[in-house]
């Protein structure tokens, strides 16, 4: 399955079928992220009921230093 | 106290956390700044790199209230997204709308930000605009229900200090909001000024991080807001023209 990830082309295996799924293979587990999945915010709770499908877009975004 | 929407600070002074040579130093400077409320912006992670390190990993992130910025944005609908992204961390529902209109200079669009603070008023947001020293603006930023306004001091970053006293005077005496001075604060005389001019408080980023001891910097701002605001308190005496003896002068002995 090929989705977007902040603007870049990702390639997936079959065993990723949601949120919490590509959360775990890109290794960012119990980072603190937030996720918007075809422009729709997800709340923490929502990541594992997030299916993902082939030319899904996903933006992975975290807080960083900022004045 | 600062009261901002239901959020009460014993610290008048808000910290940008961006730009700090190191986390050890930054976490330092942000414990001698003694701040309550840390700001940050929202970025897309890194997914290729997951081990770079961030400076939430490094403080206790229960001992502060965030007021993440939306940065980045050029207009309301981007700052609301990101207003939105920022709340969906779950630890925060204040935002700072900021929104440049000009690359050069960095200074707000201000239709753009009462635009996007009547919108996040409306999401139930606590809203604390960034905007120029326009005293109209101010006024219609607190009349859309923002939570405190901030007008800045002079341009971000610049370090140039208070250059329109006379303005944020006319804001401050105007609001029923906090007034927090924001951007263009270079040094701890500029932010006691802005406290003694009768700012609620002060937000400031680059005078902390890009200073030669960034760790002296924060504790140095903290004095200078605390002694701005008991200044403003207290009440200052007119400014005269010509002397007035201090001294008595009835007695003196030398002489005739």
């Amino acid at each position: 399955m090929k989705i977007t990830v902040n603007g870049n082309g990702l390639e997936v295996q079959e065993e990723v079928k949601h949120i919490k799924g590509l959360i775990d293979f890109l290794e960012l587990e119990g980072k603190p992220l937030i996720i918007e999945h075809n422009q729709q915010i997800l709340q923490k709770e929502e990541h594992e009921k997030a299916v993902l499908e082939n030319g899904d877009k996903v933006e992975i975004v975290h807080f960083v230093g900022g004045g | 106290m600062l009261k901002v929407g239901n959020y009460q600070f014993k610290s008048r002074l808000f910290l940008g956390t961006g730009k700090y040579p190191d986390f050890d130093i930054q976490k330092q400077a942000v414990d001698k700044s003694e701040t309550e409320v840390l700001t940050f912006s929202v970025r897309r992670m890194n997914i290729y790199d997951p081990s770079l390190p961030n400076f939430l990993e490094k403080i206790d992130v229960n001992q502060y209230t965030f007021l993440p910025n939306t940065a980045g944005a050029k207009d309301a609908k981007e700052a609301v997204r990101i207003a939105k992204l920022a709340a969906a961390s779950g630890r925060c529902d204040m935002v700072k709308v900021e929104i440049i209109g000009c690359d050069k200079t960095l200074l707000p669009d201000p239709i753009e930000t009462l635009k996007a603070t009547k919108e996040l008023v409306a999401e139930g947001f606590t809203v604390l605009p960034y905007t120029s020293d326009d005293v109209v603006l101010a006024k219609k930023l607190q009349e859309a229900g923002a939570h405190a306004v901030m007008p800045g001091a002079s341009p971000i970053g610049s370090g140039q200090g208070i250059i329109n006293p006379l303005n944020l005077s006319f804001i401050i005496e105007q609001s029923s909001v906090p007034v927090i001075v924001d951007a263009g604060i270079g040094s701890p005389a500029d932010a006691a000024y802005a406290m003694e001019l009768g700012a609620d408080g002060v937000l400031l980023n680059t005078a902390v991080s890009g200073a030669n001891d960034p760790v002296k910097m924060a504790e140095a701002m903290k004095y200078a807001v605390e002694a701005g605001r008991l200044g403003y308190e207290a009440g200052r005496i007119p400014k005269k023209d010509y002397a007035v003896a201090s001294s008595p002068e009835e007695g003196i002995s030398i002489g005739n």
